[in-house]
């Protein structure tokens, strides 16, 4: 099927499978090492990468588990390979504690969670939303994570790209939170030609740089990263650490860093959200959804302009950081808000946290699409 | 020249991150030597030290990768391994060190032990055996004899230990050793040859941790122990692994040696071209 002389990118109208439009965005970011250990719904972009990557000079790597996978991406980006690993929800509570050392560390690397039912094995092949709260809180301690979440085969490509550029960008391990409704559904994806594609490298120290401190940020917060093998002698610790990249007990040290860390996203917030709008401009109820319930909301909405109510959608193309300022903005006192997700409740409480109004919950525990007749009557049940 | 006053300086001083001294480990402690020890094969190895890296997990143990001034991580408890994996895999140039306790490299993280053995990745493992977990206060772990008293078994240890070699060349580690910190010479050579091979290598260091093992199981100080390796330890390269079991006990020997040197194909993912 595929050429002898492989294209990385390969540009082009596809009908192509959400999981399979991950792996080629990956390749198409640059993605040059996967580490992974198979999972239901995630296990097709394995399955592509391990057919892809290594025709491609890359590496793919089937580990033991999901603490080796993580573990073994944070150390290849170390060497300088942009790495990822795809999994589900069981594999990501695995991945929590390294995604922390990732963190810590200010390792760029990105982790996709195709999400199923749980908690625990809960439904293997059935469609859930409900580990969007383990992103944000999963690992221990504080931080700010970034996570994206793909509502199509276009967006699991596109969104990939967008990945890695964010995590060489602020250094950091970044979340892609996909679903296994979008994973697994086919439909039209374009992949534009490689000249096209924004791609984003890490910022990297200067050679020869003489007293240069591995962990001393810019003014953007990010400190460029060195790599393995370049002679610089660097010490990576996933403790506390002083920007010698040394461990340090210390009360100061250690909020200096962990603030850092958090901020480092908190002042790129509006370059990092992402939000597609629609109808919200005179809408007077707002359904808040993301991933594959978007489409339903999608459906919804339209469904109620058409019976002369003013809905509008805004839906969450970045989960973290949180879209605030623009919720509080729309949150003008007459607005509604219906959040519909397949959880119960995880985004609706961050919804109202930020609106200071109590929202109409749509929530489901996972295993099917909330149909579109669902969300029609939070928002007719808002409107009246 | 009249005049001047020259300090000898140490061969490997040039691979200790001088400015992070003092060091955390007890008076004692055996990791002292054997980092000692690793530092000057790095050196006489003749690789570039700018290739050569060290990994390490958590415990006391796992600091020896901040006191080497070569690239060096420190990892999470037990992850040692597969961090190592994604390092080398992704640059094969460099010389990958993976320096973890027992803890840390066969409890928690003896399944990545188990799989990079068996897959036989190009890494060069040293393991630092204390008998216990010393970073969190001396508690049973793996490498425990039977009997053994710490804070955890305070009734005596009722499982029984590993045999680390003996695990090790089963997984078809392509060098395997087992030596003390009192054996420096032997250790350097054996750390030497290891360096100079390719594929899954490990070594076991025996080191005296008083705090956590030495003082309460009729052993004593670091010295103490460092007299009853003297004490206790034969050299037989050729001993049968599977009875080189570990007692501690004073009248039980501990058998010492590089036991395997052998080749086997190093692991290289599918498909992949190097
Ligand atoms: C996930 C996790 N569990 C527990 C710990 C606590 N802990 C730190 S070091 C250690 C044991 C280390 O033992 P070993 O590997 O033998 O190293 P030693 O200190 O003896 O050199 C433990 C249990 C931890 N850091 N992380
Ligand atoms: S607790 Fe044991 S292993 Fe740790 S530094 Fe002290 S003597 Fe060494
Ligand atoms: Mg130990």
């Amino acid at each position: 099927m595929i050429a002898a002389a492989e294209r990385r990118v390969l540009a082009g109208r596809h009908f192509m499978n959400g999981d399979t439009a991950c792996a080629e965005g990956a390749l198409a970011a640059g993605c040059r090492f996967f580490a992974g250990y198979p999972i239901t719904p995630s296990t097709e972009i394995a399955e592509r990468l391990a057919e892809r990557l290594p025709r491609l000079g890359g590496c793919f790597v089937q580990m033991e588990d999901e603490l080796g996978s993580m573990a073994a991406i944070l150390g290849a980006s170390w060497a300088g390979a942009k790495a990822m690993t795809a999994t589900s929800g069981p594999g990501f509570t695995l991945m929590m504690e390294n995604f922390g050392l990732g963190l810590m560390t200010e390792t760029p690397c990105v982790i996709v969670n195709v999400q199923r039912g749980g908690p625990s094995t809960g439904l293997p092949t059935l469609v859930g939303q409900a580990d969007v709260m383990q992103a944000k809180w999963g690992s221990h301690g504080d931080y700010e994570p970034i996570a994206y979440a793909p509502a199509s085969p276009q967006e699991m490509f596109d969104l990939l790209i967008a990945a890695f550029n964010a995590a060489e960008r602020y250094r950091m391990p970044v979340l892609v939170m996909a679903d296994e409704v979008v994973g697994h559904m086919t439909e039209g994806v374009t992949i534009p030609p490689a000249e096209e594609l924004h791609l984003v490298g890490r910022k990297r120290p200067p050679a020869g740089a003489n007293g240069w401190l591995p962990y001393a940020a810019d003014g953007d917060l990010v400190p460029p990263m060195p790599l393995a093998g370049e002679g610089h002698h660097i010490h990576v610790t996933g403790l506390t650490h002083d920007e010698r990249g040394y461990p340090a007990t210390d009360a100061v040290v250690q909020d200096q860093l962990v603030r850092r860390i958090s901020q480092k996203v908190q002042v790129h917030a509006a370059e990092i959200i992402s939000l597609e709008e629609l109808l919200t401009h005179d809408a007077e109820t707002i359904v808040v959804s993301y991933g594959c319930t978007a489409r339903s909301a999608r459906q919804a909405v339209l469904a109620a302009r058409e019976r002369g109510v003013k809905a509008g959608l805004l839906r969450l193309i970045t989960l973290w950081p949180f879209p605030g300022e623009r919720m509080r903005e729309l949150a003008d006192g007459s607005r509604r808000f219906v959040v519909a997700e397949m959880n119960l409740g995880q985004m609706a409480r961050e919804v109202e946290r930020h609106t200071r109004a109590p929202a109409v919950w749509v929530t489901h525990a996972g295993g099917a699409m909330i149909p579109p007749t669902a969300i029609l009557r939070a928002i007719m049940e808002a409107a009246t | 020249m009249s005049g001047e006053i020259y300090v000898q300086a140490h061969p490997v001083d040039h691979l200790v991150r001088a400015d992070r001294l003092p060091h955390i480990w007890c008076p004692g402690c055996g990791l002292g030597s054997a980092t000692a020890c690793f530092a000057s094969a790095m050196v006489d190895s003749g690789l570039p030290l700018d290739k050569q890296v060290v990994v390490s997990g958590i415990g006391c143990t796992g600091r020896v990768a901040g006191y080497l001034n070569v690239d060096s991580f420190h990892t999470t408890h037990g992850r040692a391994i597969p961090f190592a994996i994604g390092l080398k895999l992704a640059n094969p140039e460099l010389q990958v060190t993976v320096f973890s306790g027992d803890g840390d490299m066969f409890a928690i993280g003896g399944n990545h032990f188990l799989h990079a053995a068996r897959r036989n990745v190009d890494l060069n493992v040293v393991c630092i055996n204390n008998f216990n977990y010393g970073m969190t206060g001396g508690q049973f772990g793996p490498t425990t004899p039977l009997g053994a008293r710490t804070t955890t078994t305070p009734h005596g240890n009722a499982e029984p230990p590993f045999n680390l070699v003996h695990v090790a060349s089963s997984l078809g580690a392509v060098f395997v050793a087992r030596w003390t910190v009192l054996h420096i010479r032997q250790l350097h050579r054996s750390m030497l040859r290891a360096l100079d091979k390719r594929g899954f290598r490990f070594i076991e260091v025996l080191a005296p941790c008083p705090v956590g093992f030495g003082k309460s199981n009729d052993i004593g100080e670091g010295l103490d122990e460092m007299w009853f390796y003297r004490r206790q330890c034969v050299i037989d390269p050729e001993t049968d692994l599977a009875q080189a079991t570990i007692e501690m006990k004073h009248d039980s020997r501990i058998v010492l040696g590089d036991f395997v040197d052998i080749e086997r194909p190093v692991f290289r993912p599918s498909g992949w071209e190097e």
